[in-house]
């Protein structure tokens, strides 16, 4: 049995898998906005775009719910120990996806503005190669958070570098177009503006895996390096 | 060698001491045979960290209340019980489980409240006396100073003071319960032992006692034994896990709620099938 589920009173084992199993419903929801925004900004799909912005909303009420769902059980459980950690780490979580949700929402705002506008040749590749970087981040912080698995976590979280130096190839590349053509920096401003959205996207899943890691070691690794980080929870280093 | 870090409860609420503190007792390999032969303490190794409260958690049998019960020696009021190992109180360095020690010298020193208030059947007033009585003291005025000092200690004389003399069983079981520790005060003991103090009350009285032991660290050591968890969560600066008669666990309330070391320390607190 899963050593999460073995408490004495069913009904607090049902609540916390209630929680547990909501943070990966409203991370599909989180994922398939980043998906369908890329999709619209993409194909310059303005409908889709359009739905993005409004399924916003959606995702701001999960976050509402499991938040209240989270301030009953501290009120009623009192939970401790390792309880404690996955209703501090699942109110974190949410969190970091709700704004997830919120960057998703942007790319959405200027794929609609941007569909009107004339397309480069290669059609916002770029964007798109970047945008399933960050969005396969998103999916495996989630799978590890299910998974309770640190490793998955850590590997994550090494992504982020990669994700970084993705996007600021992107803005070399775009600062080239704009100085070649200043007619484009209107449209090129808007298309910095999704990069930098999914460039946080990246930033956010990185916490994802940080709440992980206090889960399940009880460490707050915020704010330490990778390396340093790995050195005190793996006992090795960097990439070993 | 007699200091241990200050646990981060003292760390996080203001204080303006040392980072250190003192130990107050140490519990070196202490085993304890009831008359039966029942092995009730296996090799107990803690310290008593001075003004600091330390509390035992555990399961029903697990030990506690064996375990605070040496402290005063209750166990030497029944033939045949058997300690083995050693309590040994600083500064002095005496082992008050040793041979040649008098108990009542021990219970001079190491006070303690029981689970239901226990007043005698006399006045308040007689009740906190009792024990400074029975140590000799016979002049009045230096009685009366004794008793409002140790009232007061325990957070009661306001509700008493014009009372006295009534009989102790008058007060609610709340303040029968602050008598009690006020009692147990009276003699300035250096430890006080608290065994289920509040189980027996209701919210407010187990606020008041709550607050009363947060405020009496500053005169006394505090060994507390509860079966409330979050209690111990609130009062304590250390906590010590028993279970079958072992110390599972010792270390930092903050650590023990937040990230026990031991699986068996966090299946008890979590509320999982040990």
């Amino acid at each position: 049995m899963d050593p999460m589920y073995t408490h004495i009173s069913q009904q607090y084992n049902a609540e916390l898998e209630d929680i547990r199993s909501k943070v990966l419903q409203m991370g599909g929801l989180v994922e398939q906005q980043i998906d369908q925004a890329l999709q619209a900004l993409v194909k310059g799909d303005v409908a889709l775009g359009e739905a993005v912005i409004m399924d916003d909303t959606k995702v701001n009420s999960m976050e509402v719910a499991i938040d209240e769902e989270c301030s009953q059980i501290i009120a009623r459980r009192q939970p401790a120990a390792s309880d404690l950690r996955l209703v501090v780490a699942v109110i974190k979580t949410i969190t970091d996806l709700e704004r997830i949700g919120d960057e998703a929402e942007k790319i959405a705002r200027m794929a609609v503005r941007l569909a009107g506008d004339e397309r480069p040749k290669n059609n916002y590749a770029e964007i798109h190669s970047l945008g399933m970087h960050v969005r396969t981040m998103v999916h495996n912080a989630l799978d590890a958070f299910a998974r309770v698995d640190i490793e998955a976590a850590f590997n994550v979280a090494r992504e982020d570098r990669k994700v970084d130096e993705q996007y600021e190839a992107v803005i070399r590349q775009l600062i080239t177009v704009m100085m070649e053509d200043p007619r484009t920096i209107t449209r090129v401003l808007n298309v910095i503006w999704a990069a930098r959205a999914l460039e946080r996207i990246g930033d956010h899943a990185s916490n994802l895996c940080e709440y992980i890691v206090f889960l399940v070691k009880g460490k707050d690794v915020r704010h330490t390096s990778l390396e340093q980080v790995e050195k005190e929870i793996l006992g090795r280093s960097s990439g070993g | 060698m007699l200091e241990v870090p200050k646990a981060s409860l003292s760390a996080r609420t203001p204080h303006t001491g040392p980072e250190t503190t003192r130990l107050k007792a140490e519990v070196r390999q202490l085993n304890f045979y009831y008359s039966g032969g029942v092995h009730a303490l296996k090799d107990i190794n803690l310290t008593l960290a001075e003004h600091q409260v330390t509390a035992l958690i555990g399961p029903s049998g697990c030990g506690k209340s064996t375990f605070l019960r040496c402290f005063n020696r209750m166990h030497d009021l029944y033939p045949n019980n058997k300690y083995v190992g050693e309590i040994v109180m600083h500064p002095d360095n005496t082992n008050i489980l040793g041979p040649k020690v008098d108990p009542i010298e021990v219970r001079m020193r190491i006070s303690m409240v029981f689970q239901k208030p226990n007043p005698f059947p006399k006045s308040i007033y007689e009740n906190v006396a009792y024990g400074l009585r029975v140590r000799g003291m016979r002049r009045r005025s230096q009685l009366d100073d004794k008793v409002e000092q140790a009232l007061r200690g325990a957070a009661l004389w306001e509700e008493v003071k014009d009372r006295l003399n009534d009989l102790a069983f008058n007060l609610s079981g709340g303040q029968q319960q602050r008598l009690c520790i006020a009692r147990a005060l009276a003699t300035d003991p250096e430890i006080l032992l608290f065994d289920e103090p509040t189980s027996a009350l209701d919210p407010i009285a187990t606020a008041s006692i709550e607050e009363l032991i947060h405020e009496l660290k500053e005169k006394v050591t505090i060994l507390i034994v509860t079966h409330n968890m979050q209690q111990a969560a609130r009062v304590s600066d250390y906590t010590a896990f028993m279970h079958l008669g072992e110390l599972v666990e010792f270390g930092d309330t903050d650590q023990i709620f937040t990230n026990p070391r031991q699986k068996r320390t966090e299946d008890y607190i979590t509320g999982r099938y040990g």
